[in-house]
Parts: C-alpha cells; structure tokens; sequence
C-alpha cells in the first residue's frame, strides 16, 4: 500500500500519509474541521455531523472524522454550502437544548456555547419543541441531566470502551433520544463506579459532579466549627489551568493561600497520608510476599476502582490491601491524633478534602470510612469546585504569595505526589518495601517501566533473591483487561495497581474542563500534569515514605508500628460484594 | 396432452371415474405446446405441473399421487427453458399480470411453500447444485456481473460487484446475511417472497455463501412475520434433511449453515450496519461507512449482505445465466422489480415488472386506474422515504436512475398511487411523522431536523404557516439529505422536497389562503348543512360536541366556533346535505 496519497483541500495539493481519516489530514495540514461527537480516545461514532465537508465527486457531504483518505481526493471545507449545513446543525442542537447558559455550571466553558459562537449563529431559524426531563441526583457523585445532553455519545463510548463498565447507553428513538443508565434506574443505584469520566468528555453540562460548594461556602461561614482541609496531589498539578495556566504548574502554595483566604484554619495535604498509606500498604504486602494473605495484592487508593471492584471482581476481593485511601487515613488522622495534639474536641472539627476525583464523594458517605458513627471526611469538592470556590470568592489566585501546609501534616516525601499518576503508587511502594525488606535502600528508584500512559504495563524486580512482578493499569477498561490476565494466570504478578481514570488521578473525574484550545483527557496536558509530580518528587530531598520523619513521629507517638492494632483501628477496612444493576447491553463476540 | 394422447386421455377419465373425481376434474386437452419431443405432455393445475414423456402407469400414479394427494411427481416433470416462461403460459391471457414478469415471485402461488418436493419439481436447488459442481466461486461471482443484477433493497448497488469485494477478503470467517427487516408501512414484498418461496431465498443465500467463501448465513427477519419465520425455518429443516444444508451439501465440499434472528420492529434495524449491531446484541443504529461490511461486518469479518428479493433473484441468474437476465430490464437497470401497488388505485397487490416499464402501464395496466372516476394526482414510490411525483411523470421508466432523476427513488418497491382526494402537504406530513418518530436519534440533522420539518409541516397544515416556512423546509430537507448518517436521514425529507417541488401551490395555499384544496386539513375546512337536510336529526345525534341544532324537519345549523370537524355529521347524513368547505 502506498505510504502516501495526493489531495487537495480548498484549492490547495497536500500530500498526506495514507491511511488517515479526512480530519487527520485535514489537522496535520492546519485546517480544524469543526467538531462534537469525535474524540482520539474514543470510537468514531460519526453522529454529530458538525465535521462535514464536501468532496467532489459525492452527492452527499462527508463526515471527516469518518471518512479516509484516498488518492486525488478534493476536499472543501468552507465553502458557502457546508458552512449553512454546518451552521443550521449546530443551531438544531442549540434549538433542543435549554436556554439557561447564564445560570448553567459549564457557562463559558461549554463546547456547544464555542461552537454556536463558531458557526456563528446569530439569529435562530428553527426554534421548536424542547426536551424536558428531570435531573438525576440519586449519585453522590455524579449528576446526570438528560436535558442538557444533545446526544454527541462520548460519555456512552467512554464508560463502554475505556471504562467498560457499560453504565450508560441510549434509549428511545428520534427527537426522544435520551442516554440513560439502564432501565432508567435511577445512577446512584447503578453500576456506575462514579469515576467521573462521563463528566470529563461531556461538551456541555450533561454530566457534573455533585456540587457541594454553597454547603461549603455556608459551613466556612460557621464559627462554630473549625474547618480543615486537606488536597491531593494531582490537584495542584492542574488547578492553574482553570485560571489560564499553562498545565503542568505546581500551585500547592498558591492553593495552600487560597484555602486559608476562603476561611479553613488548617490546611494539610493528603501527600502526607499518601506516605503513610505506603508504610501500612507496603508492610502489608511484604506480609502477604510472606506467605501471609493473598497473592497478587491489589491497591485500594482508588474509590472508582473500589466500586468497580465490589460490582465487577468479587472474585479479587481477597486480594485488595485492606489500606483506606489516603483520603480517609488523613481524615481519621486528623480527627483523633491532630484532634488530640491541638486539643481539638473531634465533633466541633469539620473536615474537607480536595479531590481530582468524583468517586471520592461517594467513599465519603461509605460506612466504611466513618468514625465512631461519624464520616471521616465530612465533604469532597473536587479541583473544579475549588477553582470555582476561588474565583467565586474574589481571590487573585495567580497572583497569590504561596504558603506552606501547617503542620505537621503537611509535610511529605517525593513518593506521595506521584500518587497522583498511573504507576506512582506501585513505584512509593517498591521504593519502600525494598528498604523495609533487604535492609538496604533502593538506589535506582525512578521505575521507568511503569510510568507512561501504556495501557497495562509491568516491571520485575529483584528483592534480596526475589523475583517480584508487578503490574500497573489505568482506566477500568485496562484494569478488567489486567484482571483477566490473573485469571488466565494468577502468579504472573505479585503486586497490582488499577486506578479508575486514564492516566491515574491527573486525569480524574474532578480535574478541570479543557481551555480553548484543549480537548477532554488530552495526553499532552495528562502528561505535563504527571510531570509536575514527577518534579516534585524529584525536587524534594526526601524520596521515600519511610524517611518522612512526621511519619516516624506518628507512628511512635500515636500508631505504634504498621500493621499494628491502631493502625488496623484507623487505616484498615474491608468491601463487600455488590450486585451489579442497571447494565447497558453489551455486545455479543463471535 | 399431445402424442399419444388418446389412450391416455381414455385412461385418464376412467381413473377419474374409479376415483369419484369426474365432477372435479376438468380434462382439457389443449393444443401443441411446442414440446414436441417431450410428449406426450401433461399440465396439471393448478400449480402449472408440467409432466412429459408420459407412460400408461404414469396417469394412474398421476391422479392417486398429484390429484388426490396433492404431491407432484417430480420423476416426470419436464424441465423448461426458461422458467419466467412459464408465468407467461398460465396467466398470460390475465390484464393484471400481462406485463409482469416473475422471477424473484417465480414460484409464489403456484409452489406449496411447505413442502420441499414443490420446490424441487420446479428445478429448485439446481442452481446450488450446478454451482457447487460445475462452477468455481469466481464463475458465480461473474456470472452476476454478467446478469447486472443491483441491490434490491433500494440502493442499487451492483450484487456482482458486492460479492467480488466481500470474496476478495483474506478472512477465516465470513457470514451472509438476508435482510428481511421489512419496515416500509404497507410494504410486504419480503413477507410474500418468503412465505410462497422460502427455499428461493435460501437456495440464494448458499450459493452466496460459495460464492465470497462463507459457512455461515444469517436470515434477519422481522418478528411481526411469524407465518414467514414458520416457513423458513420449515425450509430449513427439510433442506437439511435433503442434504441442501449443513455439512458437504451434495456431497461436495461446501458446508454451509443458516440461522434466523428476529428484528424487534425498529425501522432503522432495515439499514445494513444497524441490522448488523441488532444482530450483535447492540441497539440498532447505523454506523458510518467505509468501511463497508462487504470488508467489515458481522463481529468485524467480511459480511454479503443482501435484501430479501436479491437473494430470490439469484438462483434464476445462476439456472439461466447472466447472459438471459441481462436481456431483460433497460440498460443500467436489469430484470425485473417488484413493488406492492396500493392505495387509490384499482388492482392493489404485489406484482412484478421487466426494469423500464412506465409509472403509467404500471398503474393503468397493471393497477387498472383510479377507482371512482378519480383523477390521478400523484404516485408515491420507494416507501416512505420516496418522492412524490405528479402526471408529467407517469411516463418515466421504473428504473434506479430514472426515478432518482425524477426526484424519487426506486426504495425497496413500495408505490402508493394518490389521487386528487389527498392533501400533499397531508401526504408529506403523514411519512414524515413516520419517519422522524423512527429515526434511530443517532445523529443531529435526521434527529433534530425532520423533528422541526415536521413541526413546520404541521403548523402548515393547521394553517398557522407561515411566509418563508416553504423555504426552511427546503433549507433543512436539502441539509438533512446531505448530512445525514444512514439512509433514513439521507431519504427521509423526500416526500417533503418532492411535494415541494411538484404541488408548490398547494402549499402556498394553505399558508396564503388558509385553504386545502384537497378538504383534508382538519383545521382548514368546515362542515356546513345545506338546503337538502330533511332535518332528519341523524347528524344531531351523531355529533359528539354537540354543536349541531335545529328543530325536526327543518334545516340543522353546525355552530362553527365549537365544531371539531370530526366529520362524523358528514359520514352520518343520508341525504347529502352537509358539504365539507
């Protein structure tokens, strides 16, 4: 096959590489087709029709995310005619979808409000009969509104192919259309692992995150209470984007500041929780490599994973650590030895974390993660609702003096921010486990083999004679893939880590929309996000959970040693099997 | 009966005698048939059994077997030169069937469609035997080039063509596929086809399977048609136990097996790629193409996929070659067509025509004109995504191209023939409320756009138009056309922009004037007495608003501003006397 064609796209010859779709080309010679349904990531679904163009020679325009190129094609994609189809198709969108972009939570950041800006379309020539349909609040996590959803089918080709959790699929037919769960079960009460990705691909506000801000604007206000708040790592790696930023800068400072401005009286971060989930995680494994539990252990940082877990994998139960999230150990920490320490009684403390992460909200509210009968972490807001929070508040945040986390639970290792992308966990953990088993520290510790955005990947290393395999996969597409492997073979791997959402945390459910010139889960922003942590890591002087001397100082002052009885009290749980429900019909093989 | 036919005439009516059948039995002995040296020959109908080189013990075995058991003996069946002849033999003396010609319905109506032997007298499965034992796959591939045989289910694609790229796939798996999602309102081509000749379609469907190297066929037929599925899947077994279906049919190589999935009544589900998600547990909605499941289909591998009438053609092309079929039909447009003929036109029903025959032998001839002295005002073709076309056109061929020129198209056969009773701007609303409630929602111009032609349809025919509500319609049909994923988008706005194009005054006229000159728009037309009423009180009774007045044996008065225009005093009057205006 030729390796190149010949074409000509508005009068003008290129020649481009064999093989692409129409938009392909078109994109690597300088011209953006306009587009909706169409995502790299996902499948082309060809729905929307907003990347139509004519080529000669066909009756009928041509959807250029569908179609490929071939030899002497010649391609308009401007012309008066295509522009009128392209226009009067986005304002049929625009025509059944609610006119509120004031009052909407994607004002100003919605890819059908750029687009009609785009088409330009000023004047409205169809107006009809709109949708109605009722918001679905049943999720802790995720808020669906069918009314706002003009049906481009990323979040369905997203929790089907990369999610493959099949939580959402559509219903009806024509101008009846609506993507639902199944049975319009109510969301909560569905399969749906609260992953958040939905939210992500969405154009428009179909899909947000429950939005907890008013309550939290409400509760800063209350006296009564003393608020704190701790943030993950992979939120720093990407709020500056939702102020203009360039993805990739490291704002924990920046955002420390901001925190405090909105009225928290402490502000820590999770990183600190994130060492000390290692020295729990990493003894419990080395437990485990002893004959002392199941083999292969499987992380348990990730909520979205957690739920997935519970509905898809009952039959992985047993191997997932008993390790709380780094979320709910560093609430619990807070509200007994930090309640302690500052002679704090635990009931006035109220207790924030800031997640780049949907599911987050639904561990909350699990019984699991409560403490004497009350919630660990009494709210999550995710990066977005932060950002938002910010800005609503009247805070100059790029223009912030950054300030450090009060002590003593701000304080960690470079091993904790990596946590926030896909292979950070199993590289802490290694980096830990090494020294606590052979004595010895780890010399070469950046694990190369497990960072990247592959899929599924894997390393071995040898501990003191043992071969140790480990495994890593991200998105829940991967992780059921990595499962099946286990199946098939359950010694290949000792050691296991999913995460929910592509890339790990950089790229979770609450993490900003895209700017302008961005698209959802775009690889380049995931990755200047990931290097950010990796950065930070590389940039501290401490590079290992175990050498967190504020770690040391918990342990001896308040948990004894990993694993131990208080530990177990605080850091440890365990899940339980969940019938899966409300499943979209997946398709048969062969 | 020819030679020799005395004594068997003889011997015939003493076995009738023995029998008790005299009474029953017509004996006709009818003049030279041109089979000479096949005599002595016997037609036994109905049925059209054509026995030849007839023996004494024959006739007896005749008439205890044939007549009284109804099973033919396909031992002494002669075989024709041309089957499509023998349609002619029969019925050629009948107006309605004078200028059709059946080869996809070849045998519909004179077969027993449950009983295999039928089949099988009438050189059923010959064509798979001579192309699994004289012809090579690339040999049948040709031959249907030869025959210029196109899709029959409405696009017209070249079947040879289609085949050769599906056989030219370097896969281990292929499937073959006979859509018979029938879902055009009133069309019942597929439903006919399958339940008077369920083996044609199989037969078919085998020598596809040779032909593009496939072992595995699928028949996706619609759940509403249990009659059909019963014969098919009856086809199936006896076929099976013939040794046609399964492993090393014949004795060859070839092994092929048939399966049948049910459609669940979603229009969409007719399309090729939507037909094929339904078929892998998917919602059914059309895909963009290329690529083309000729490359692939079913689970991703190489799929032939073809309608229900493509598939009856083929035995016919492969028993009488390429070289015949292609004589018949006009040049680009090969063989015969068949449509179901319905609405304002005297002979309804199913029939079949040579490609080229004109709109106007087909509902003049054939269909027998308007009933009621009517006028003709339009005829609809190719379901309910077709255009609309008026008098002018009546002498257009019925051919692929002809009909896209004219603004319509060929579809999948059916033809509605309107006269001047009917509203257009009714008419148009009527399929496109069809369509755009059946679009599967998949994507924007046919989901959103027919929903707002129909809306702007509907205002027009409340009279609540609007100037420039014309030129929208065209503006979105046009763009519907041309955007839309699937065929249904692409061919939904057809009734409109034809009805557009060929009655632009009615339209005018209901959105200037208010007026449907039709009297069909409920919300344009009134009911008012006249001075025949007897005052009989019929009316008075009937009207379910009550808004009809008037004293015994005097004139009633509808009151205007409360009547519903039910047309229930209209239907009710005995003495004409109430006018719709």
């Amino acid at each position: 096959m030729k390796e190149t064609v010949n074409i000509t796209i508005n009068g003008k010859a290129y020649e481009v590489q064999a093989g692409q779709t129409l938009m392909q080309a078109a994109d690597v010679c300088g011209y953006h087709i306009p587009r909706l349904c169409y995502h790299p990531d996902l499948s082309i679904e060809g729905a929307c029709r907003v990347c139509i163009v004519e080529v000669a020679g066909m009756k009928n325009y041509v959807a250029s995310c569908a179609y490929p190129v071939t030899e002497g094609m010649v391609v308009t994609t401007n012309s008066t005619a295509i522009r009128r189809a392209r226009r009067d198709i986005v304002e049929l969108l625009v025509d059944n979808h609610p006119q509120d972009c004031h009052t909407c939570e994607r004002d100003s950041n919605c890819e059908l409000q750029r687009l009609a800006f785009a088409m330009g379309i000023r004047k409205r020539h169809f107006e009809g009969e709109r949708k109605t349909f009722e918001q679905d609040l049943s999720s802790p996590s995720v808020v669906r509104d069918p009314e706002k959803c003009i049906l481009c089918g990323r979040c369905v080709r997203m929790c089907e192919e990369i999610q493959g959790i099949h939580a959402l699929g559509y219903a009806n037919r024509g101008f009846n259309t609506v993507v639902m769960p199944a049975y319009n079960m109510p969301f909560g009460e569905s399969v749906c692992s609260q992953c958040g990705q939905c939210i992500n691909v969405c154009p428009t506000a179909a899909f947000t995150e429950h939005n907890d801000t008013q309550a939290l604007f409400e509760t800063l206000n209350d006296p009564a209470l003393i608020k704190v708040v701790h943030i993950a790592p992979a939120v720093r790696a990407a709020i500056g984007e939702s102020f203009g930023l360039e993805p990739g800068q490291n704002m924990e400072h920046q955002t420390a500041a901001a925190l405090r401005r909105l009225g928290f009286d402490y502000v820590f971060d999770t990183q600190f929780a994130a060492d000390l989930t290692i020295m729990e995680e990493g003894s419990e494994f080395l437990e485990r490599l002893q004959g002392r539990g199941k083999l292969p252990m499987i992380t348990s940082c990730c909520p979205g994973w957690i739920n997935a877990l519970e509905t898809f994998h009952p039959d992985f139960m047993d191997h997932v650590s008993s390790c709380k999230s780094p979320m709910s150990m560093m609430s619990n920490v807070i509200k007994t030895h930090f309640a302690e320490k500052a002679d704090i009684d635990p009931a006035r403390l109220f207790v924030v974390s800031v997640m780049p992460c949907t599911a987050k909200k639904s561990e909350a509210v699990r019984p699991e993660h409560t403490l004497h009968g009350r919630r660990s972490t009494d709210l999550v807001i995710t990066t977005r609702e932060l950002a938002w929070m910010i800005k609503s508040a009247g805070i100059d945040f790029i223009h912030l003096e950054g300030e450090p986390f009060d002590k003593p639970l701000g304080l960690s290792s470079g091993a904790a921010p990596i946590f926030g992308v896909t292979g950070g966990v199993m590289e802490a953990a290694v980096r830990t486990a090494y020294e606590l088993y052979t004595g010895e520290t780890l010399i070469d510790i950046e694990l190369e083999a497990i960072r990247g955005f592959k899929g599924i990947k894997e390393a071995s290393l040898n501990i003191d004679g043992i071969t140790v395999n480990v495994a890593v996969a991200h998105g829940l597409g991967n992780g059921a893939r990595l499962l099946d492997i286990l199946r098939k073979a359950p010694d290949r791997y000792h050691f296991v880590e999913i995460m929910a959402c592509p890339g790990g945390c950089v790229g979770g459910g609450g993490q900003p929309y895209p700017t302008v010139n961005s698209i959802p889960l775009d690889e380049g922003c995931l990755q200047q996000r990931a290097d950010a942590l990796y950065g930070m890591d590389r940039g501290n002087t401490i590079r290992r959970s175990h050498d967190n001397p504020e770690v040391q100082r918990l342990y001896k002052e308040c948990l004894g040693r990993p694993l131990g009885e208080k530990s177990h009290e605080l850091l440890h749980t365990r899940y339980a099997q969940k019938s899966p429900q409300g499943i979209v019909s997946r398709k048969l093989t062969q | 009966m020819q030679q020799g036919m005395r004594h068997l005439s003889t011997l015939l009516d003493e076995q009738l005698e023995r029998h008790g059948l005299k009474d029953r039995v017509k004996i006709n002995v009818s003049g030279c048939l041109g089979m000479c040296h096949k005599g002595p020959i016997m037609v036994v109908n109905p049925g059209y059994t054509l026995y030849g080189g007839l023996e004494e013990p024959d006739v007896a075995q005749i008439v205890r077997e044939h007549l009284i058991q109804g099973r033919p003996i396909a031992r002494l069946v002669i075989e024709e030169d041309h089957l499509f002849n023998r349609f002619f033999r029969i019925f050629g003396d009948v107006n309605f069937f004078g200028k059709q010609m059946r080869i996809a319905l070849r045998n519909c109506g004179i077969i027993d469609p449950e009983n295999i032997d039928d089949y099988l007298a009438l050189r059923g499965y010959e064509a798979l035997a001579k192309a699994l034992t004289d012809m090579t796959p690339q040999q049948v591939i040709d031959e249907l080039k030869t025959s210029g045989l196109r899709g029959r289910g409405g696009a017209g694609f070249p079947t040879g063509l289609k085949w050769q790229i599906t056989a030219d796939q370097v896969s281990g798996e292929k499937y073959v596929i006979c859509n018979a999602d029938e879902g055009d309102p009133g069309a019942f081509m597929d439903r006919s086809a399958i339940e008077g000749d369920p083996h044609t379609v199989l037969e078919g469907m085998m020598i596809g399977g040779y032909a593009v190297g496939a072992a595995q066929g699928i028949v996706y037929i619609r759940a509403e048609y249990p009659l059909a599925i019963e014969r098919l899947e009856r086809a199936m077994a006896q076929a099976r136990d013939h040794g046609l279906l399964g492993d090393h049919i014949l004795g060859t190589d070839f092994c092929f097996e048939l399966e049948i999935r049910l459609g669940a009544g979603a229009f969409v589900c007719g399309e090729e790629t939507a037909l094929i998600q339904s078929i892998e547990g998917a919602r059914g909605m059309p895909r963009p193409r290329p690529p083309y499941p000729s490359v692939s289909g079913l689970f991703g591998k190489p799929t032939l996929i073809n309608n229900v009438e493509t598939w009856a053609n083929i035995p016919v092309v492969i028993v009488d070659g390429g070289q015949w079929f292609s004589s018949i039909g006009t040049e680009k447009s090969q063989g015969t067509k068949v449509f179901a003929l319905a609405g304002k036109v005297v002979n309804t029903g199913l029939i079949e025509v040579p490609m080229g025959t004109t709109l106007r032998e087909i509902i003049y001839d054939i269909g027998g004109g308007i009933p009621h002295g009517k006028a003709f005002k339009a005829v609809q073709t190719g379901g309910p995504s077709g255009g609309c076309l008026p008098a002018d056109y009546l002498d257009t061929p019925v051919d692929y191209e002809s009909l896209a020129q004219a603004g319509s198209i060929m579809g999948s056969g059916g033809m509605i023939v309107i006269d001047e009773d009917s509203c257009m701007v009714d008419i148009a609303k009527f399929f496109l409320e069809f369509t755009q409630s059946e679009s599967c929602g998949k994507c924007t111009p046919c989901r959103e756009g027919t929903k707002r032609m129909f809306e702007i349809l509907t205002r027009i025919s409340d009279g609540r138009g609007q100037a420039g509500d014309i030129e929208k319609l065209e503006r979105l049909g046009d763009m519907i056309k041309k955007s839309s994923l699937c065929g249904l988008g692409q061919s939904a706005p057809n009734p409109v922009l034809s009805t557009i194009k060929n009655f632009r005054e009615e339209y005018e006229e209901h959105i200037r004037d208010h007026t449907c000159r039709a009297k069909v728009c409920p919300s344009l037309i009134a009911y008012a007495i006249n001075d025949a009423c007897v005052g009989c009180g019929a009316c008075k009774r009937g009207c379910p608003v009550n808004v009809i007045s008037g004293r015994t044996k005097q004139k009633h008065t509808i009151d205007q501003t409360q009547c519903v225009r039910c047309g229930l005093c209209l239907a009710t009057c005995k003495y004409d006397a109430i006018d719709k205006v």
